[in-house]
């Protein structure tokens, strides 16, 4: 057997990296859920949840036990495989996409250099509008196999929403990519460490890019496919017990995820603002690599905070408000900014002249 | 066997027997996800031969959008069994005639590339070899060898595009 | 012949409202959106004003009417004498009583030779608008400064003379001090 020819250690090495990421996103997300909470509550002036554990710390554990010992209700008219298939389709899609984000630099174990990114695979971003494009497949599934109009509809919105909104995000990013010249997220990160960030480059990118990434997760502006006034529930009104904790925890995931994204596209991903890394891999080591780490997460809760900042600031769009902002607004726009980067790239190319 | 062999005749496999779902599934919109299923073997076999962007290129615009949409109108169109069975004799007909012919081409090209290229014979996959399916060889063959096919095809894309306006125009 | 005037503003506070067309700022909503989320941040910032009740609980004023009590006078003895004047004044019909003739030997227990047998009030049914307190020829009812807990059957809110009536101040003195909050 030449599988034995396979490099075992280089593959304990990554199953470690999978394990130890997928545990920190799914706690991340149990404490985004109550962030959530926190944050709703303070910015409407109450205390939020506080009873369960020092200020309320143990609230998620507390959710998390109420969800598993729910009823698990599959309804009698739901196509069942399909029904269990919807939560844990929008869940693994949503757990794939931590996959080609760089959550660090290097760490030195054992003679070995050990990078903080499970692959860093050429196509990188394009990797993971693939994981975001599926990731519809678990609301539509879950909507249409519940066998619910409400939910259809939810599903059906969800994905008209998402599409709408992949496009105006893929073509601001094919901005940054021209900045850039490269899909691999570990390159776009490691370009911005030396130079300035992108977000320099390209503002007006990335507010579409930020607008789109809020559409993609259903956040609240854009958050229709589980408008409560209109669709009772959305997708998941059938559900109950983990699954519904499935699908708002992918939700949660999602967002976790946007924000890694736009913090390594735009914010220069673990490049430590206004340092030299190379300086203070050279002085401390392995704990550059932790503190850089710590530099993303720092950046990616603020992008958590700014989420929730607008979900208990805006309200929700209707419909025809959300296709008109998506597709007489967004696509427009982005169109433009790539095309007055392709331009200034010429120029520049160019030496400035005409 | 090594790995890429085990590999290839599993996606083989699974890109088969999903292809042969589609077409059995009473259900419609099982039909869809099995074809999902295939296009994602496909990929597979895509990344097999080092072509990451095709793979992805293909997941993206295959089995996340145009599939959405198809599962869009099948869960809009309502299928019932009852009107399934109307199905023209004539149609059937030009059905078998088309598959017929995909087939006999496709078959050809398989047998051509053995018999032009030797080194093509008797393996399953060409593993990190050719760099054809990356993104930059590829976007220099698309826009300096093949420049006329592609803005040609971008042009039947508008017409496309221009059609679905008219029809989507009220008046 | 009276015309019709437009009528006088009562306070200074109107506003015309403003039918401008939007500007360029205005139309791409993003400027007001910040303004907006400025808005709630400063509520970050803000004193909250939820009280954490069972650990903290609000101030009443003296005239607050929670909990209903029956009373006993300095000896103990229960003040009701079943006449039904809460029953009659009561506008939600909480109250119902049944009487019964005070038996010799029980002077200690009941005032008048008439005393209430059962009491009942509804929880439920009460306004708390202490109707029933000005009613009352004997002092016997006051409404408390405690609310009525929480419960789960209905039948818990029908609340007897057991749950009513006050400890006695001879006997049970320091259940009394500590009902008052003493």
């Amino acid at each position: 057997m030449t599988l034995l020819t396979l490099d075992w250690i280089l593959l304990i090495e990554k199953l470690v990296l999978i394990v130890v990421i997928i545990l920190a996103s799914l706690g991340i997300a149990l404490y985004t859920t109550f962030a959530e909470r926190k944050v709703a509550a303070i910015l409407q002036d109450r205390p939020g949840p506080s009873r369960a554990g020092p200020y309320g710390l143990l609230q998620p554990l507390a959710d998390g036990v109420k969800m598993f010992t729910k009823e698990d209700i599959i309804p009698n008219a739901a196509s069942k495989w399909l029904f269990i298939l919807g939560p844990g389709l929008a869940m693994t899609a949503s757990l794939m996409t931590c996959a080609v984000i760089p959550w660090g630099g290097t760490i030195e174990l054992f003679h070995r250099k050990i990078d903080l990114q499970i692959a860093d695979v050429n196509i990188g971003i394009l990797y993971i509008f693939a994981v975001v494009s599926m990731g519809i497949y678990g609301i539509m599934i879950g909507g249409w196999a519940s066998n619910n109009k409400f939910s259809l509809m939810a599903s059906l919105r969800a994905a008209s929403q998402a599409i709408s909104y992949e496009l105006a995000m893929g073509l601001s990013l094919i901005a940054v990519l021209m900045v850039t010249n490269t899909l691999s997220l570990g390159e776009i990160v490691k370009q911005q460490q030396t130079g300035w960030w992108n977000i320099v480059y390209q503002p007006l990118g990335f507010l579409i890019f930020f607008i789109c990434a809020l559409a993609e997760c259903n956040r609240t502006p854009f958050d229709l496919p589980e408008a409560e006034n209109e669709l009772n529930f959305g997708y998941h009104q059938e559900y109950s017990s983990m699954k519904l904790g499935f699908y708002l925890f992918a939700e949660y995931i999602n967002m976790i995820m946007s924000s890694a994204v736009m913090a390594s596209v735009y914010f220069g991903g673990y490049d430590i603002p206004f340092v030299d890394d190379a300086h203070v891999y050279a002085s401390i080591g392995n704990w550059a690599a932790l503190i850089q780490v710590g530099v993303l997460l720092a950046k990616v809760v603020g992008f958590i905070f700014l989420f929730m900042w607008i979900r208990w600031t805006i309200p929700r769009f209707r419909y025809d408000q959300l296709m008109n902002l998506g597709w007489k607004s967004m696509i427009p726009l982005a169109l433009f900014n790539m095309l007055v980067t392709g331009a200034l790239i010429l120029l520049r190319m160019n030496h400035w002249h005409f | 066997m090594n790995t890429t062999q085990i590999l290839f005749w599993f996606l083989s496999g699974l890109a088969l027997v999903s292809a042969l779902m589609v077409l059995l599934s009473k259900n419609p919109i099982h039909s869809i996800l099995w074809l999902i299923l295939v296009f994602f073997s496909i990929s597979g076999h895509y990344i097999l031969l080092n072509a990451q962007f095709l793979a992805i290129v293909n997941l993206i615009v295959y089995a996340g959008a145009i599939m959405v949409l198809f599962l869009f109108v099948v869960m809009l169109m309502n299928l019932s069994k009852e009107k399934e069975d109307q199905k023209n004799v004539w149609m059937k007909l030009s059905g078998i005639i088309a598959g017929g012919c995909f087939l006999v081409s496709t078959c050809n090209v398989i047998f051509n590339a053995q018999v032009v290229s030797k080194e093509l014979a008797g393996k399953t996959a060409l593993l990190k070899e050719g760099s054809i399916g990356l993104i930059g060889p590829l976007g220099k063959a698309l826009f300096n060898d093949y420049v006329v096919p592609f803005e040609i095809s971008s042009v039947l894309f508008l017409s496309a595009m221009v059609g679905a306006v008219v029809i989507g125009k009220k008046d | 012949m009276q015309t019709f005037q437009k009528m006088q503003a009562l306070t200074n506070r109107a506003k015309a409202v403003d039918r401008k067309p939007m500007t360029f700022l205005e139309r791409i909503y993003l400027w007001n959106i910040l303004k907006g989320m400025l808005i709630t941040f400063s509520h970050i910032f803000k004193k909250k004003p939820t009280i954490r009740f069972p650990e903290q609980t609000r101030t009443f004023s003296p005239v607050f009417r929670g909990l209903h009590v029956l009373n006993r006078d300095e000896e103990g003895r229960e003040r009701c004498t079943a006449c039904g004047l809460c029953a009659v004044a009561c506008p939600a019909e909480a109250i119902t009583m049944e009487a019964a003739e005070r038996l010799p030997g029980e002077e200690n227990l009941y005032r008048e030779e008439k005393y209430a047998a059962r009491y009942e009030i509804n929880m439920l049914r009460c306004i708390f608008c202490g109707l029933c307190e000005e009613a009352c020829p004997k002092d016997a009812i006051y409404l408390s400064e405690t609310f009525t807990p929480t419960n789960f059957t209905r039948e818990s809110f029908i609340y007897g003379k057991d749950n009513l009536l006050i400890p006695n101040p001879k006997t049970e003195a320091a259940d009394l001090a500590k009902a008052k909050g003493m």
